[in-house]
């Protein structure tokens, strides 16, 4: 596996570190929040068999944190982006 | 079901051994069950065999997308422990171990298990005091476990670089003598066998599609060979827990992650016992066949590829030869990769879900395996009384609501531990 880091482009897969689902949002207000809805942030996931919207840190690199959205299927990335872009590509 | 003995082996050669009867039926599934267990691995196959034989439910279909023992049973690396330092993983773990010691003579079918031990290396003075410490635990949890210095380690395992100046120096470590491993393919089969005979119907080539739910209720499964009725089901799938939850409207606390493992080439028995390194991220053994099998961390990232990538292979092999410097000499055989339904504290979901007469049991994590016939023990009663276990009522699915979970690591919420 490639990845294509937004500033560095396309590196080794060695030189990155997972960070985990870009999907899931902390809570604006932990305490306005019912414990159904921490529960849901802080253990459930979507875990989806197909594109997975996901963080990615070049630690090894540049350091900076990227998202990035891949099919965990075949390992195909449709895009990376730096972090507060959208991402775009793949069927989702 | 014909018993396998010397006899039966002995009248078997008369004939070329050509006349042996399959081991278990591929029958067409019929329209309704009273159990259905989605998923042929060892959990799911033991789970109808003791729902056979311990509850004497027999009307059972096992229903299973490939063939069964093809996922995670057949890809790891055989290891069989119950080194726990938490108490209900402690308890579940040592009743699987219990099982195992006797299942040979229980399927009449022979799943090689051999304690050979298990020996954890601690490569630091951290390391020492957490493996004493998870040692006394089990002690005290009636699970046998040994501290060995240096000099024990290298008389029991001489290929081992014990010396000062190892890239990965070794401080001791801890072992259960009772441990081992167990001939993986074997345990698929036998259990299969003896669910079989007892009439569980095993229907291979089959997917689920779709569960079929009514008012909080499971009433059967679509499958790519029709809808089948259930009075019950249980799943038991692995990395694919999160598709099947799916279709019962349920979201999980688990992601599916791929673990690699290898073997080399087979060589003469140089190793008879199980190393692990947590801190070089590698354990090894021989097995039967002399390959040398080497296991080692996820690959980390989100994946239902059963293949992984090289830079963890490159990690694994690299310890492998630090702790094993003549291994550096054999050639790597084979590399593949199962995907593990890894759970948010690191340890199974084993009970009832929010739907009625549907049963988990997932979260199995890197160590599926060593559990499997507890897994199926305690998943059968699950299943049959609808109530847990007291083994397996610590691993209910609202342990992450309650706050009650078993994060043996540590480490908090963390779908990436052990």
């Amino acid at each position: 596996m490639r990845i294509n880091c937004p500033w560095c482009g396309e590196r080794y897969l060695a030189e990155f570190s997972y960070q985990g689902d870009a999907t899931v949002e902390r809570p604006v207000d932990p305490d306005s929040v019912s414990d159904a809805e921490w529960h849901a942030y802080v253990y459930l996931r979507d875990n989806p068999k197909g594109w997975h919207d996901e963080i990615w840190h070049h630690i090894q690199g540049c350091r900076k944190h990227f998202k990035a959205r891949r099919n965990v299927v075949t390992h195909e990335f449709a895009s990376t982006v730096p972090m507060g872009d959208e991402l775009t590509g793949g069927d989702k | 079901m014909k018993k396998y003995s010397i006899f039966s082996l002995a009248r078997n050669a008369l004939d070329y051994h050509e006349n042996w009867t399959e081991a278990w039926r591929s029958p067409e599934p019929k329209s309704e069950y009273d159990v259905v267990i989605i998923g042929g691995g060892g959990h799911g196959l033991a789970t109808a065999y003791y729902l056979a034989k311990e509850h004497g439910i027999t009307n059972i279909a096992v229903i299973e997308k490939g063939w069964i023992g093809g996922g995670n049973t057949g890809r790891n690396t055989t290891i069989v422990r119950s080194n726990y330092a938490i108490e209900g993983n402690a308890h579940f773990y040592e009743k699987a171990m219990d099982l195992w010691r006797g299942l040979t003579e229980d399927l009449n079918y022979h799943v090689m298990f051999s304690p050979r031990g298990v020996i954890n290396l601690a490569h630091n003075d951290g390391q020492v005091d957490a493996f004493q410490r998870r040692g006394n635990s089990m002690r005290l949890n009636g699970i046998d476990a040994e501290w060995m210095t240096v000099e024990e380690i290298a008389k029991r395992a001489p290929l081992l670089n014990t010396s000062k100046d190892a890239r990965y120096p070794i401080y001791g470590g801890l072992c259960q003598p009772k441990a081992g491993t167990a001939r993986h393919d074997a345990v698929a089969w036998g259990y299969a066998r003896g669910a079989d005979s007892r009439g569980v119907d095993i229907i291979q080539n089959c997917e689920v599609t779709g569960m079929k739910v009514e008012q909080g209720r499971i009433v059967g499964v679509e499958t790519t060979k029709g809808t089948i009725g259930a009075k019950k089901v249980g799943v038991a799938v692995a990395g694919h827990t999160t598709q099947l939850f799916d279709m019962a409207g349920l979201r999980l606390p688990i992601e599916t992650h791929k673990l690699q493992a290898m073997v080399t080439e087979p060589v003469k028995p140089a190793l008879d016992t199980v190393i692990t390194s947590g801190a070089a991220h590698c354990y090894i053994s021989q097995s039967d066949k002399g390959e040398m099998v080497f296991g080692g961390d996820l690959d980390f990232y989100n994946s239902y590829a059963q293949r992984g990538n090289y830079p963890n292979i490159e990690h694994v092999v690299t310890a492998a030869c630090e702790l094993f410097p003549a291994f550096s000499r054999l050639r790597l055989m084979r590399t593949w990769a199962g995907i593990m339904d890894m759970s948010m504290d690191g340890s199974p979901i084993i009970g009832k879900t929010p739907v009625d007469g549907l049963y988990i049991n997932a979260g199995w994590c890197y160590g599926g395996f060593k559990a499997t016939p507890g897994s199926g023990w305690v998943f059968a009663h699950t299943i049959a009384q609808d109530n847990p276990h007291p083994l397996n009522e610590c691993f209910s699915i609202d342990r992450f609501e309650t706050g009650y979970v078993l994060d043996e690591k540590g480490v908090g919420p963390e779908p990436k531990a052990h």
